[in-house]
């Protein structure tokens, strides 16, 4: 580990949409002559990687150890058997229900540059042949902010999953809730939380991963909702953001407040697990929990 | 007179205005006030305890903010911690044992943000409570008498009925928050207050609020009497046609008033 691990800035949205090979930077004229894309560097130990190399050591910088930002169609390479996810809602999107300034063009804008419809991807698939639901925050789009998008593809994916008796995984990343929608992103707080509560008195099982950033009204409902908790490393965790923080105590924060390691310390995360491996971790519980459910289906039909 | 939604911002604010407090010792008898969420402290921001209504017994929770500094010091100025929150779930599991309707006051400019908040779970906390309350097997009333300032509100806020006073707000964050995130100035808090659409007239045309409880004229400070006969009357009505559902009726209900916005 470097001397600061935490001196990353939050949101570093170039690094994510470089990792796109479809968009396009602005050009730089101090850059060398490399083709767009073929290299990317760590914000943190400024180390220059291949980036097919950095897609193959699941975004971590083989020097430092920094995660990079996970694009949700990564993740789900990343996670799922053979990758393969069958999608779910994929057209769902927001009504702009404020009809706030500005905010319909920046949509558009966010749309074309990203290539997704919102902040969240959810479907179904395959971890270690075990079946399940799965949603994935994109921090690409908005920040991964919760708007009525994400509320509405979330509860159709517990409701989905309480009908069909699977567990669910979400992938939390996430700015808070998605301002331009006011009200409404608030009410997606209590709306996902209800179709959690449900899908969980089913008896059925439920895994937050809390990636970089998780924090506002996603930690505040969903996020922290679940049966078993789990992080990757150094993600930032909270419900204010540090910034807010700062300003409210009117002190600089200590080093590590508000990561992974701090929360898990605090008794609010189950396990901090490095990205490679999540999906053998993820597997691993998958099969615990079928097994009593299967366990208990033999006793009934018994 | 309209009132601008600025001035709105302004009149929820207003020391004078009653709070949570002056509800409960005018419209519920024999309050007992219960302390503490049994985890790691007592919260004052928060005030929780029984009482009757109308000579039914219930559970009445409120946000309480002070008239002076040294009151808003002890209440925090009503921001909660997460103990707050979680002493509010443990007495409303405790109306759910005892057949108890529950009563919410919201008064709040947010839940607390500081080190102590973090290190004990503010998310964890406030989410509990919106997963919980969805399940709670009585009857939830909850009414933003003053200020609802975001997840901290919606924390006693999902019930079955939730009502706002006329001129009261509700919003995802306070309007200097948001001016602060989306125009990256928080002087332009006048100009959020109107893009957020915070008010109850906002708020009940899009079907998140179930009514507005008209205030005196001049607002709610001007005729103490006056409004808390309204708002007795408002949870009279709601209590007796609450009580009359059967549970399943009543959860799916809930489930529905937050599953279609």
């Amino acid at each position: 580990m470097n001397k600061n691990p935490f001196k990353s800035k939050q949101y570093a949205t170039t690094e994510i949409f470089r990792a796109r090979p479809r968009d396009v930077e602005k050009p730089e004229e101090d850059r060398p002559n490399v083709p767009q894309g073929i290299m990317t560097k760590c914000p943190r130990c400024t180390k220059v990687i291949y980036t097919k190399l950095l897609l193959k050591n699941f975004k971590r910088c083989d020097e430092c150890g920094y995660n990079f930002k996970v694009l949700s169609n990564e993740r789900f390479a990343m996670i799922l058997d053979d990758g393969e996810l069958i999608e779910y809602d994929k057209h769902v999107t927001t009504k702009d229900p404020l009809s706030f300034p500005g905010y319909g063009d920046k949509l558009v804008k966010t749309q074309t540059m990203t290539g997704l419809v919102d902040g969240l991807v959810t479907g179904k698939g395959k971890i270690g042949g075990c079946p399940v639901m799965l949603g994935v925050m994109d921090a690409a789009f908005f920040m991964g902010s919760m708007g009525t998008a994400i509320g509405e593809k979330l509860a159709r994916l517990f409701e989905r999953a309480t009908k069909e008796r699977l567990p669910v995984i979400v992938f939390t990343a996430s700015g808070g809730a998605r301002m331009q929608e006011g009200i409404f992103s608030l009410m997606q707080m209590a709306k996902v939380s209800a179709a959690v509560a449900r899908h969980s008195e089913a008896g059925l099982l439920y895994i937050t991963v809390l990636t970089d950033p998780t924090t506002g009204g996603v930690t505040a409902s969903f996020a922290m909702l679940g049966d078993i908790i789990l992080a990757e490393p150094g993600a930032l965790i909270g419900f204010a953001g540090p910034r807010v923080i700062e300003q409210t105590i009117g002190q600089k924060l200590p080093e590590g407040f508000q990561r992974a390691e701090f929360l898990l310390e605090h008794g609010f995360v189950d396990q901090i697990v490095p990205r490679d491996q999540l999906k053998i971790t993820l597997g691993t519980i998958l099969k615990l929990h079928a097994a009593a459910d299967k366990d208990l289906t033999d006793q009934v039909s018994s | 007179m309209e009132l601008t939604p600025w001035e709105k911002v302004k009149l929820a604010r207003m020391p004078l205005r009653p709070t949570g407090l002056d509800y409960i010792e005018r419209i519920f008898t024999n309050f007992l006030e219960l302390h503490g969420d049994r985890y790691y402290g007592e919260d004052r921001a928060i005030v929780g305890g029984i009482a009757f209504f109308n000579g039914i017994p219930v559970t009445v929770i409120a946000q309480q903010k002070g008239r002076n500094t040294k009151e808003n010091i002890a209440r925090n100025f009503s921001m909660p911690h997460p103990e707050g929150y979680r002493k509010a779930l443990r007495l409303m599991k405790q109306a759910e044992k005892f057949h108890r309707p529950i009563i919410c006051f919201i008064d709040t400019p947010g839940a607390f943000c500081g080190l102590g908040a973090e290190e004990r779970g503010q998310g964890e906390a406030i989410a509990s409570n919106l997963a919980e309350m969805m399940l709670l097997k009585t009857p939830i009333v909850s009414i933003v008498i003053s200020e609802g300032g975001s997840g901290g509100a919606l924390a006693l806020g999902v019930a079955d009925k939730v009502y706002m006073l006329e001129h009261a707000i509700y919003s995802i964050l306070s309007p200097e928050g948001f001016a602060s995130i989306l125009y990256k100035d928080s002087s332009k808090a006048e100009q959020a207050s109107k893009d957020m659409k915070l008010t109850a007239q906002d708020l009940l045309s899009f079907g998140v609020i179930d009514g507005i409880i008209p205030e005196p004229v001049g607002g709610a400070h001007t005729d103490f009497d006056k409004i808390m006969l309204s708002v007795k009357s408002v949870i009279e009505a709601d209590l007796e046609d609450l009580l009359k559902l059967p549970m399943d009726t009543m959860l799916e209900m809930r489930y529905q008033k937050y599953r279609k916005i």
